[in-house]
């Protein structure tokens, strides 16, 4: 089990105050100056060495991420970072968390972030919905412009660096990295076709590396303590620690810091009050959030909660939502509820998604009654694979994958409700209606 | 996004709002939003702006706002933008109500976190009280929808009133924060358990000196 003493979101539930000064008494904005004084290489090698794989969702190397990012701007096209919080993955509620309580550590985090990178400014896009939370951080952000933290000569390190606030609207695909620099630039947030990449044009065509929340918060902790200390945690290429949320049938929910590649049992027992009911009780796991398969109980009961460990399971650690179901659930109205939001969330570029979505989601909630035939089941698995992969972002495949798996597991119950009404379904339409 | 109501600009609703402009205030917090993205890319500043008049269109109407098209032709040209450019990014972000909402905004979260965890319940309770989905009472007080997931799971279910979450609800709370609302009251957000934020209730298993005071763990690192 994680110690205390290692934990870096102290104040996760905002018992003590977000405040600068209360920040700093735990240790936040401690010499600054000294960490950047070590220079821009050896920061982003440092978080190399930590071995931080990206908290949003995909797990991409951090450190590497920033070393794409031109090392020299030129005059009139600055880099930029921007900061992801447009924290909308159902399940996920822990950028949340460091917004509203922790706020100073990702305010430090952006600028260590923006110094590595040589961002010249960062803007945070966070999520229209956390109304509060964003009340909140535009007020620590200005109470580390009022300390000299930000603007000119950056908390004394002789490097400019301005940090923004821009608050969303409500929409779940501004989440996805480019669709983010859309809605940025004042746009809808549709994603674009990739390359360019954001790092080689992004933010008004400039050089621009997005990141997580929880990404950047960590960092000064990382480089404060040493890369190796952070990477003591989890197994090998899972290192360090993360922020789990615990929603759905156990008996207290809760967002909790935890060592990356706890097993399931362990992170459940110990934080959430085990299963309702008991661990017999369980039927399955939605490990990370609503994109990734679920995982039946059996299976996902001793697994250990990490990048590689989900993906043996055919599933994934995405943002570390894990969704716990017990036997009581309807488990194909749990999914074909996650069916009803990619359609309500498909921006409507690509064609596979847009009429996709809102396909599958008919049929899932045909299947929800059993008012199908048995070969539907087959038509809604081709469906899902011509979905997958042929659409500009990953929305297309978040939307197929959660029914993928849902008839990989569970296909002899959606069978047995449609047997239970047979004769009385009406046949498929071929086309979208 | 496409299912929501929208009005078009009727001569009555020109006649209302065609002579829409941020009062003093408003324009103040304009410049300062406008000058958070470099020169020449005030485009950026559509949505908060929108939001921006959409408050004051609910200031005015003693409601939680909502965009007329003669005020979101108002944003575009205080921006300096094609109208249509505004008007797409207006329907595509479900927090602009293209139609008049009621003095609360009841957005019950339905997705599968909180329909685990009883939202069914929170709706049956707004039903009880005479809500509908997608409608407002007939009295203005409250308007009713069925949003999706925002981001508070460990708190489910949970629903967002105006600028307010209410977490960790039953049947019974909704209930009593519709009755409270409706009595001029402002109930207390957050968790309706006695619970911290998204401590697991009961108490926490991690970090319990944080409970007292405010702890610096690095004398053991």
């Amino acid at each position: 089990m994680l110690e205390d003493k290692d934990r870096i979101f102290t104040n996760v539930y905002g018992f003590q105050p977000w405040n600068l000064k209360a920040a700093q008494a735990r240790g936040d904005w401690d010499d600054t100056r000294a960490l950047m004084a070590r220079g821009q290489d050896a920061i982003i090698d440092e978080v190399k060495a930590s071995g931080l794989r990206g908290r949003g969702g995909a797990g991409f190397p951090t450190g590497m991420k920033w070393s794409f990012m031109p090392k020299e701007p030129t005059p009139g096209r600055p880099n930029f970072l921007v900061i992801n919080a447009d924290e909308s993955e159902p399940g996920s509620c822990k950028d949340r968390e460091i917004i509203r309580h922790d706020p100073h550590k990702l305010i430090e985090g952006a600028l260590l972030a923006g110094y590595a990178m040589r961002a010249r400014a960062g803007y945070i896009y966070i999520r229209g919905e956390f109304i509060r939370e964003a009340e909140t951080l535009f007020a620590a952000v200005q109470e580390a412009y009022d300390a000299g933290l930000l603007g000119k000569n950056a908390a004394g390190s002789g490097y400019d660096f301005d940090l923004f606030v821009h608050r969303g609207a409500g929409a779940y695909i501004c989440g996805e990295e480019t669709a983010m620099l859309e809605s940025l630039e004042g746009k809808k947030g549709m994603p674009r076709l990739k390359p360019p990449f954001p790092a080689g044009a992004g933010l008004y065509g400039c050089p621009t590396t997005v990141n997580n929340v929880e990404s950047i918060a960590v960092v000064p902790t990382i480089l404060r303590r040493g890369g190796a200390w952070f990477a003591g945690f989890g197994r090998e290429k899972n290192e360090g620690t993360k922020l789990f949320q615990i929603s759905g049938h156990v008996n207290r929910p809760c967002v909790v810091e935890e060592a990356m590649s706890i097993p399931f049992r362990e992170l459940i027992d110990r934080h959430a009050g085990g299963i309702r009911g008991g661990w017999d009780n369980l039927l399955a796991v939605i490990p990370g959030g609503s994109s990734v398969p679920l995982v039946p109980a059996e299976q996902i009961m001793d697994a250990p909660m990490d990048f590689d460990g989900l993906r043996e399971l055919g599933s994934g650690l995405g943002t570390a939502a894990v969704i716990v179901m017990d036997k009581s659930t309807d488990i194909v109205k749990a999914i074909a509820r996650i069916s009803y939001f990619y359609k309500h969330e498909s921006c409507g570029q690509c064609t596979p998604c847009r009429e996709g979505t809102g396909w599958m989601w008919r049929v899932m909630e045909r299947l929800v009654k059993g008012n199908a035939e048995i070969h539907e089941i087959d038509t809604l698995y081709d469906v899902t694979k011509q979905v997958e992969g042929h659409t500009i972002c990953a929305l297309g495949d978040a939307a197929a994958w959660p029914i993928q798996g849902l008839i990989r597991h569970y296909r002899p119950e959606i069978e047995r409700r449609i047997n239970e009404r047979r004769g009385e379904g009406e046949p498929i339409l071929q086309a979208a209606e | 996004m496409a299912e929501a109501a929208r009005l078009p600009a009727s001569p009555e609703i020109r006649a209302r709002w065609d002579g829409f402009a941020f009062t003093a205030d408003n324009e103040a917090q304009a410049k300062v939003v406008v000058g958070r993205y470099p020169p020449g890319r005030q485009h950026s500043a559509v949505i908060p702006l929108l939001d921006l008049a959409q408050r004051q269109v609910g200031a005015e109407t003693n409601t939680q706002g909502w965009l007329p098209i003669p005020v979101i032709e108002y944003v575009a040209r205080y921006l300096s933008m094609p109208y249509i450019r505004a008007y797409e990014v207006a329907t595509f972000y479900t927090m602009f109500n293209l139609a008049p909402v009621g003095r609360y905004h009841v957005q019950v979260c339905g997705t599968t976190p909180c329909m685990l965890r009883g939202s069914d319940d929170v709706l049956a309770a707004c039903a009880a009280k005479g809500l509908k989905k997608g409608h407002s009472t007939a009295d203005g007080l409250f308007t009713l929808n069925e949003v999706e997931c925002l981001g508070a799971c460990a708190n489910a279910p949970m629903v967002q009133i105006n600028d307010d979450n209410y977490e960790d609800l039953t049947f019974d709370s909704m209930t009593a924060i519709l009755e409270a609302l409706a009595r001029g009251e402002t109930p207390k957000p957050g968790p309706q358990v006695d619970r911290q934020t998204s401590c697991p209730e009961g108490g926490p298993t991690s970090l319990p000196e944080m409970a007292t005071a405010n702890h610096d763990y690095r004398n053991q690192w």
